[in-house]
């Protein structure tokens, strides 16, 4: 029962660290880009291939994922997602499923279609008991790392000057604009960041998510449940969310496979419905 | 007996006549789509597959064409349909006409049940809505095995032959058939439900809520009562799916088909009723060239496609096949045309 | 004899804001009444009572006697309570007649009827004639609303709502943001609507006001301040002080 709350808590961090940057976009541009976990398969192939192929210890491929998608994220920002902020959100949408379907058949082109298999370092692999309760390793490593980035997110996001402009921007764009504050610039680095972390998070995943080219499609539906759920207001929601889903997902999973699959969507569909701003929104 | 006085009336009802006639471009359409079946005999496969897609890209267009919905979720009606039909097939009869019956009335159920989730929030919100919706109707599937065969896909499907006389054969010879006449008849229903009150009244909302419900429009009926119908659309165009391939497979309410549906609209152009059938001939061709040139990676082209599409402008389309109708139509109607164009504008 | 519309001690909150104070407020039939006030003195909102899009927090509202307070928008048109907006809400991608087409349908109570052609409705063709005629909107007939030039919007805004047949109409600033050249056809058209309609106009223009209006109602702070004929309003030194002096016509 531990194990599977640790699991479950895990599985929780690593969303939050795959789909932050999602609700960022969407809280900041009313963006809503469906290509997010594109993003995120991207830094799980950098990382596939530097450690399978090139040798590359698997802690030193984690930030080169991270930066390579920030990237590629900051120049897809510049070159396409700007022409699209003002259009309406089928626009975006449709948009963004183009950039799924590039995503998907080009890493198939590249990759092929199987599964990756990501050769893990010996000291992240097997189990420890402590106090009878059975825990990965990984799983542990999971958690604190994403746990780091978490509170690092946090004091950027409340201590920084970009954080107190990143929040005047989310809270009311115009206004933001009016004392100041390049909105645009804040968008695209938060973009870029955000692209980075998916990426990170994919890099992260590879592992316990599986990697293969349906990665963006596969995962969407749990991107936009954190960011539904989560609200576009703070961190704090996303990563509520987050840690919520994975638990859900996970126990659910094991106690009552029979309905644990579609209990999360109903709950996104509840929950867009009675509170489209999320329900840890802030109080308005 | 047209006097000074009763000149206008004639003027308005001829406008509003003349705004749902047939147009020569649509007729032509669908002499070659008749045209297809006698003379490419080899293409029957592929050209029921594009009226297949041609009806679930219509049955989106009802509602976000005309009623201004967007969705990504036309899976869940689409796939209901086709199970639906399915079930029927393998446990009724596999008469084909009341299987599309059931196929269609299942999707409406779906639509009319879930229509009510649509009335609050903006697009965002009703995109993520309907996603979620078809989520929730394919985990269903998936687990209930014992009902749909879960990943292994419905098997016993079988279709008896159409009126009792033609055979389902391997060439779709009646499969192209068959999807063409239940396209023709869609395309009349939804010409007919257009052109009326009700018809009007989606695409017053579509343009204006506000002002609709200012006019005394009922918003939210009408909204559910045009999903429902897309719904029908959607099921039927599952059930003709199931009908034509004998089986039925997750696929069918996959997050893929309402891309699919959506993408082969947009390339189309939406509201205009032939926007699905434009963009399904397109997205096939294109998916024919190019998966000879490169096999299962064709979707990035298409993928490509989208991308620009929507850089350029969505309406591109549906200006090009308006401006060549114009065109067609005053080289048809000749001297006639430009006789009454004259009088329009003294 | 009771009001056409009437409403009795409304009051609308916004949080902590009261944006409507105790209105209590009659409009009898065939009236020409008009609604005045300063900027923010929430006219807006009352119209948004009468009409539905808000609830009111306390009070009610009565068309013809019957409490119409709780009733939806729809309901309420179908009643004959219509009204035109400030600013121009039109159906974009329909054209002229195609808009007053639907229009007069829904009225007929045929909005939802499938299945008929919406040309082919008896006198429906007369019906819309008249209203092009009546609204100078012949010559732009066939075009698409958003295509029309500021000042046809303006007049196929007022024949939407007339196209109703409405018993109350609430004409929410017809005139503004009409250039000086179409003013007059404007002007001289809602000089000609239908005398059995009563109509309540919001407005800001005192010219307007004073040549259209017999009546008429100054509201500030939410509030019935002060209600007379136009002589006894335009005479009125308080109304002077608080409205006509501190605004532009002062």
């Amino acid at each position: 029962m531990l194990t599977l709350l640790f699991d479950g808590v895990a599985y929780g961090m690593l969303l939050f660290v795959l789909s932050c940057g999602l609700a960022v976009t969407l809280g900041l541009m009313n963006f809503i880009n469906l290509a997010h976990g594109a993003f995120a398969m991207a830094g799980g192939y950098v990382t596939v291939i530097l450690t399978n192929r090139f040798g590359v210890p698997f802690l030193a491929t984690l930030p080169i994922a991270f930066i390579a998608t920030a990237l590629v994220g900051a120049l897809l920002e510049r070159l396409l997602y700007k022409p699209m902020y003002d259009r309406s959100p089928l626009d975006q949408v449709l948009f963004s499923i183009g950039l799924v379907f590039m995503a998907v058949a080009g890493v198939d082109y590249l990759m092929g279609s199987q599964q990756q298999i990501l050769a893990l370092p010996e000291f992240l692999k097997g189990r420890v008991e402590i106090a009878g309760v059975g825990i990965g390793i990984y799983r542990a490593f999971l958690i604190v790392v994403c746990g780091i980035l978490a509170i690092v997110l946090q004091l950027i996001n409340s201590r920084t000057r970009f954080g107190s402009q990143l929040r005047a921007s989310v809270d009311n764009r115009r206004v933001a604009r009016g004392v100041g504050i390049r909105v645009n610039t804040v968008f695209a680095v938060t973009f870029a960041v955000g692209s980075g972390l998916a990426g990170l998070g994919g890099a992260l995943g590879a592992e316990i998510l599986g990697l293969d080219p349906t990665f963006p499609l596969k995962f969407m539906v749990y991107f936009l449940i954190v960011v539904s759920v989560g609200g576009t207001a703070s961190m704090y929601g996303a990563l509520a969310a987050s840690i919520l889903l994975g638990l859900a997902d996970v126990l659910g999973k094991y106690y009552v496979p029979s309905i644990g699959g579609f209990v999360i969507y109903i709950v996104l569909v509840a929950v867009l419905v009675l509170k489209p701003q999320g329900l840890f929104a802030r109080a308005n | 007996m047209v006097s000074g006085m009763s000149s206008a009336p004639a003027g308005v009802a001829g406008a509003l006549r003349r705004a749902n006639r047939w147009g020569v471009l649509e007729i032509l359409l669908w002499i070659l789509a008749v045209a297809a079946w006698f003379f490419l005999p080899e293409q029957h496969l592929i050209l029921a597959e594009i009226v297949n897609f041609a009806i679930l890209a219509l049955s989106l267009d009802l509602i976000l064409g005309y009623a201004g919905i967007v969705s990504l979720g036309q899976s869940a009606m689409y796939g209901v349909g086709a199970y639906a039909a399915g079930l029927f097939s393998a446990h009724v009869t596999g008469e084909p006409l009341s299987g599309l019956l059931v196929g269609g009335l299942a999707g409406a159920a779906v639509a009319f049940l879930t229509g009510f989730l649509l009335l609050r929030g903006a697009d965002l919100t009703r995109l993520m809505v309907t996603l979620g919706v078809a989520a929730v109707f394919m985990e269903i599937a998936n687990q209930a095995d014992w009902l749909t065969g879960g990943a292994d896909g419905l098997q016993g499907v079988e279709t008896a032959p159409l009126f009792g006389l033609f055979e389902f054969d391997i060439f779709g010879r009646t499969a192209y058939a068959y999807s063409l006449g239940v396209l023709f008849v869609l395309i009349v229903v939804a010409r007919i439900v257009l052109a009326s009150p009700f018809g009007y009244s989606l695409r017053a909302i579509r343009d204006n809520p506000l002002r609709a419900s200012a006019v005394g429009i009922p918003v939210n009926p009408r909204l559910i009562a045009i999903y429902t119908l897309g719904g029908a659309y959607a099921g039927i165009a599952g059930a003709l799916f199931t009908q034509t391939q004998m089986f039925v497979s997750l696929d069918a309410l996959s997050f893929q088909k309402s891309a699919d549906g959506l993408m082969i609209l947009t390339i189309g152009g939406t509201g205009y009723l032939y926007g699905g059938v434009v963009g399904a001939l397109v997205y096939k061709l294109i998916q024919d060239v190019l998966s000879n040139l490169t096999p299962q990676y064709w979707q990035f082209w298409i993928g490509l496609l989208l991308v620009a599409f929507v850089l350029i402008g969505r309406e591109r389309p549906r200006a090009l096949v308006r401006a060549v109708s114009i065109r067609l139509a005053r080289l048809f109607a000749g001297k006639a045309a430009s006789r009454r164009v004259a009088e329009e504008k003294p | 004899m009771t009001a056409l519309l009437e409403t009795r001690h409304l009051n609308r909150m916004f949080g902590a804001l009261q944006a409507t104070t105790d209105v209590s407020f009659r409009l009898e039939r065939g009236a020409r009444h008009a609604l005045i006030g300063p900027n923010g003195a929430g006219k807006t909102t009352f119209i948004n009572l009468l009409t539905g899009v808000l609830s009111p927090t306390s009070g009610e509202i009565l068309l013809d006697g019957k409490a119409i307070t709780g009733m939806k928008r729809e309901a309420r048109v179908q009643r004959g309570l219509v009204r035109t907006f400030q600013i121009n809400q039109l159906f974009g991608g329909l054209t002229v007649i195609e808009s007053l087409a639907l229009v007069v349908a829904e009225r007929r109570g045929e909005g939802w009827n499938p299945f008929r052609s919406i040309g082919r409705a008896r006198g429906i063709d007369t019906e819309i004639a008249d209203l092009l005629r009546g609204f100078g909107l012949e010559s732009v007939a066939g075009e698409t609303c958003s295509d029309l030039p500021y000042g046809k919007q303006r007049l196929l805004e007022i024949a939407l709502a007339i196209a109703l047949k409405p018993r109350v109409l609430l004409l929410d600033e017809p005139a503004a943001g009409v250039p000086e050249a179409d003013r007059q056809e404007v002007l001289s058209r809602l000089a000609a609507l239908p005398s059995d309609v009563a109509i309540l106009l919001i407005e800001h223009d005192m010219d307007l006001v004073f040549t259209f209006a017999n009546r008429i109602s100054v509201l500030v702070s939410g509030g019935l301040f002060a209600e007379g004929t136009v002589d006894e309003i335009a005479h009125d030194p308080r109304v002077k002080d608080v409205y006509l002096g501190g605004g532009q016509h002062g």
